[in-house]
């Protein structure tokens, strides 16, 4: 029986191999469905083992190989986080790959594509299995950059070679975030094994620092305000069924990053750290999922949602440090799960989206909501999950996001017992930016089925659509499948979280698979409790009694009244509800402050024949007041300095001796 | 005997620093030429008073390496190529003279603290070696940076390597192969930079290098 570690390891391999496999290949035409058949086997394969090692609880297994640093080798480890996060990376990813089956068929040059899938997810697999430092920067910047080439498959068209660009300059300011991060926690010693660092004692004033080198490192590539803008720029440019695995999987790589450093390597954590990973987190929930709301591309509006479930996840994860500094173990525990919890949830829901998406997307060419619509008749199967994943992602039971949303606000409500006041006063604060977030998302999702899928088609592509291939809608439906079973048997994944809570928290939520009728308690009985299949049950029930009743006694009577055309008198389906103005009471309220946005009317003369217009300005601020002022700054000093390249050699030669007798002063003064 | 043999090393390493001023005070090149001339000399004599003291017979030879290359052949043929390109009478400091006294008195004594300094659990005389041997390094890297002329800009590379021998002797147990390299890397230096000033002349009229910057579009 060879250990865990070693059998993802082989996975790892195996991956690798497939995009050699992938190149060799790249002439014939079965590689499409050659290689994401690979990559489907070996990401069963690897799901398997992770799974089993993260139920069976085998403990941590440890493998080094000889490559690497010299000195250090390579370590890797497989404990109880690592498996959990191996479950969602290698669950996106066969997903993943039965969807680029059918997807893939449809790519006009798969050789751009298909070597760099397989390397991306082996990417993902190895920065989850690092057990050092050095292995985890360069499997980091190894998954960011086989991203970036997927990324850039399609670089001809207008906006992705900006995407791409975007995306390099962030990834590389992220990594080197790790890196300072890295070096402070492995000190003057150079201890790079994270056994070492764990084992390490860290200052207040360096975990503080480390801290907010994660949030940078970790946050950029998670998509945390205001590190966020390569994320709606870069996943949607990448073909559908990597988007799915960019927002899905990859965002949650980053977030198993910050959790082994901040909770594991780090030790005992301060309640202030708490507080400003609850402020970002929030602020990033609420921010992001208004940018979903105001946009009407589909897959962007999808990637800002993914903006917004970050800082859900973020903001848990707050509330479990500052329980944890406060050594309150079962509450850390709960926030902990949850984060957890949510964490999966949003892999399958995303994930599942994303396809959507890109199913649409296949079927009529078009990502714009405004150009969509009716296409429920069109893709009735397509259509289903569809809701499916919208309904999940907007927290409505029975399905998972309500359980998870409804653990994290759980956790909230244990916030009073917390000794200080900041922290009194900020959690209920944070818990209702949480409350509006989960709001607006469901408007959002309304929105983006709505606009897309009910109504009548606006475009002629959109009318012209068609159902699309078994092998995407076996993705689709065996993702909406897991969303259904994780929202009615929340007990049975709290039950597999809990070794990892065990493991990093120190505490476990109770066991659920005792409560009767599959309840989940997540304090006590006499606090709270909630029954996901019980809801399905009452649901279920209400609905059809609901129809029954209005078929058996409403419709069947004959009434006479005036034709009422829905409110829908001109023919043509420009003149049909539209993503904007379904979203326009909602810029109005949180628009005018978020996004600066102005409404003008330019109303002609009387007499003018010209019709009236009415124009929107709205500025994204991020953007305007941080990073163009950051790029001018860059571009000013590029241009001075750009005068260093035509100076006279005895100025050369100045320049050498002043900065050789700066640096001998330095020494004189300082040493 | 040891504070004989101390305060002739002493007097041979410090004359070493004070002819490095006198090549900083020259705005002749024949001048500069001589005083380089003696440099070497006295980086000789100093290499050979290391040798005695030291009882490193190898160290003859770089002396001998350098009293031959440095204080005959290369003067002598720096002074063919300044008669044949006809500038012998050119005055060609960047920088006025008493700016740059004063810097390099500047540059002493910051070699000073810092040598006296950091150096302080070698044998004495190795520490007065290494910081009198560090001020010849920056004033000849000085003579490079305040010169126009390409010829004494190769004199100040010249007294700037004279510096690092005199560093390489003064620590004990150098081997003679690092040394003798040293010398022929620098003889080698001296050649090409004497191929390239006569490419120069040939191409502009002058060895001027503010000639190249001109020739680049560029202001001085």
């Amino acid at each position: 029986m060879i250990p865990a570690v070693a059998q993802q390891i082989w996975c790892v391999a195996a991956l690798l191999g497939t995009t050699a496999l992938a190149i060799a290949s790249s002439r014939s035409r079965r590689s499409t469905a050659l290689v994401y058949g690979a990559t489907f086997a070996i990401s069963l394969v690897a799901l398997a083992g992770a799974l089993f090692s993260l139920i069976a609880r085998t403990g941590a297994t440890e493998l080094t190989l000889p490559i690497g640093l010299p000195w250090l080798g390579s370590h890797f480890r497989l404990d109880a986080l690592a498996a959990f996060f191996l479950v969602v990376v290698n669950l996106g990813a066969a997903a993943a790959s039965l969807y680029g089956l059918g997807y893939g068929s449809h790519e006009s040059m798969p050789q751009r594509i298909l070597p760099f899938f397989p390397a991306f997810l082996a990417g993902m697999n190895l920065v989850v299995l690092a057990d050092d430092a050095f292995t985890y920067l360069l499997c980091w910047e190894f998954m960011s950059l086989a991203s970036w080439a997927l990324v850039m498959a399609h670089h001809r068209e207008p906006d992705n070679a900006r995407a791409g660009y975007v995306y390099l300059v962030m990834a590389s300011f992220g990594t080197l975030a790790l890196l300072l991060a890295f070096g402070l926690l492995s000190g003057a010693g150079g201890g790079y094994g994270f056994a070492a660092i764990r084992s390490a004692q860290h200052t207040p004033s360096e975990a503080a620092l480390v801290l907010a080198l994660m949030l940078l490192g970790a946050g950029s590539k998670a998509g945390l305000v205001p590190l966020h803008v390569w994320l709606p720029l870069a996943h949607p440019a990448a073909p559908s069924h990597v988007s799915a695995l960019m927002s899905g999987v990859m965002t949650k790589v980053a977030i198993y990053g910050f959790i082994r450093v901040v909770f594991d390597l780090l030790g005992p954590p301060s309640w202030s750290a708490g507080v400003v990973v609850l402020i970002l987190g929030g602020a990033t929930a609420v921010i992001g999922i208004l940018y979903a709301l105001m946009e009407n591309d589909l897959k962007r509006l999808l990637a800002y949602s993914t903006i917004e479930n970050i800082g859900v996840i973020f903001t848990s994860l707050g509330l479990a440090l500052a329980f944890q500094a406060n050594g309150f173990g079962l509450a850390a525990a709960l926030a902990f799960t949850a984060s957890l919890f949510h964490v999966l949830n949003h892999s399958f829901f995303k994930s599942l989206l994303f396809f959507g998406a890109g199913a649409v997307l296949t079927s009529t060419g078009e990502r714009d909501m405004e150009k969509l619509g009716g296409l429920i008749h069109r893709m009735p199967l397509t259509s289903f999950v569809f809701l499916v994943g919208c309904v999940a992602i907007s927290a409505l039971p029975p399905f998972n996001g309500f359980v998870s949303e409804w653990l994290i606000f759980q956790a909230v409500l244990q916030s009073p017992d917390l000794p200080q006041w900041v922290l009194k006063i900020m959690v209920p604060a944070v818990g209702a930016l949480l409350a509006l977030a989960a709001a607006l998302a469901a408007a959002c999702f309304v929105k983006a089925f709505g606009i897309t899928f009910l109504g009548r088609a606006r475009s002629p592509a959109a009318e012209a659509a068609g159902e699309v291939d078994r092998y995407s809608l076996a993705a689709m439906f065996s993702l909406a499948a897991l969303c259904f079973l994780a929202g009615i048997l929340p007990g049975l994944v709290i039950d597999a979280l809990s070794p990892v809570a065990q493991a990093v928290i120190g505490h476990r939520m109770p066991v659920q698979a005792n409560d009767a009728w599959l309840s989940i308690v997540p304090i006590e009985e006499s606090r709270s409790s909630y029954n996901g299949l019980l809801v399905f049950a009452f649901i279920t029930a209400a609905a059809s009694l609901a129809v029954y009743f209005i078929h058996r006694f409403a419709s069947r009577a004959i009434r006479r009244g005036p034709a009422w055309g829905c409110g829908f008198a001109d023919p043509t389906p420009a003149a049909q509800y539209s993503g904007a103005s379904f979203v326009q009471p909602i810029r109005r309220v949180f628009g005018t402050l978020v996004f600066q946005a102005r409404e003008h009317v330019d109303m002609p003369a009387p007499g003018d024949l010209r019709p009236a217009r009415f124009k929107v300005d709205m500025h994204d601020l991020v953007w305007e007041r941080l990073y163009t002022p950051l790029t001018e700054a860059v571009w000013f000093l590029a241009d001075r300095l750009n005068q260093l390249q035509f100076l006279t050699i005895r100025r050369y030669l100045s320049l050498v001796f002043a900065t050789l007798v700066t640096l001998l002063l330095v020494l004189a003064i300082w040493s | 005997m040891h504070n004989l043999a101390f305060d002739i090393a002493h007097l041979l390493a410090g004359g070493l620093v004070l002819i490095s001023f006198m090549m900083l005070y020259q705005d002749r090149l024949y001048a500069l030429l001589n005083i380089f001339a003696l440099h070497a000399v006295v980086l000789a004599a100093s290499v050979a008073w290391q040798a005695f003291i030291q009882n490193a017979p190898h160290l003859y030879v770089t002396a001998a390496i350098a009293l031959v290359f440095k204080a005959i052949v290369i003067p002598v043929a720096l002074h063919r190529i300044i008669k044949q390109l006809g500038i012998h009478r050119d005055i060609e400091t960047a920088v006025s003279i008493g700016p740059t006294m004063l810097a390099g008195m500047g540059l002493v004594a910051l070699s000073m603290v810092l040598m006296l300094r950091v150096t302080g659990a070698a044998d004495p005389l190795a520490r007065e070696d290494l910081a009198f041997a560090l001020s010849v390094v920056l004033l000849g890297l000085l003579v490079m940076v305040t010169r126009r002329n390409a010829v004494s800009q190769v004199v100040g590379f010249m007294s700037l390597e004279n510096g690092l021998v005199l560093a390489a002797t003064g620590a004990k147990g150098m081997p003679l192969v690092v040394e003798i390299s040293v010398a022929f890397s620098i003889l080698i230096a001296f050649i090409v930079i004497g191929v390239f000033l006569f490419r120069i002349r040939e191409r502009f009229d002058t060895v001027d290098v503010g000639a190249l910057d001109e020739f680049r579009g560029e202001r001085r």
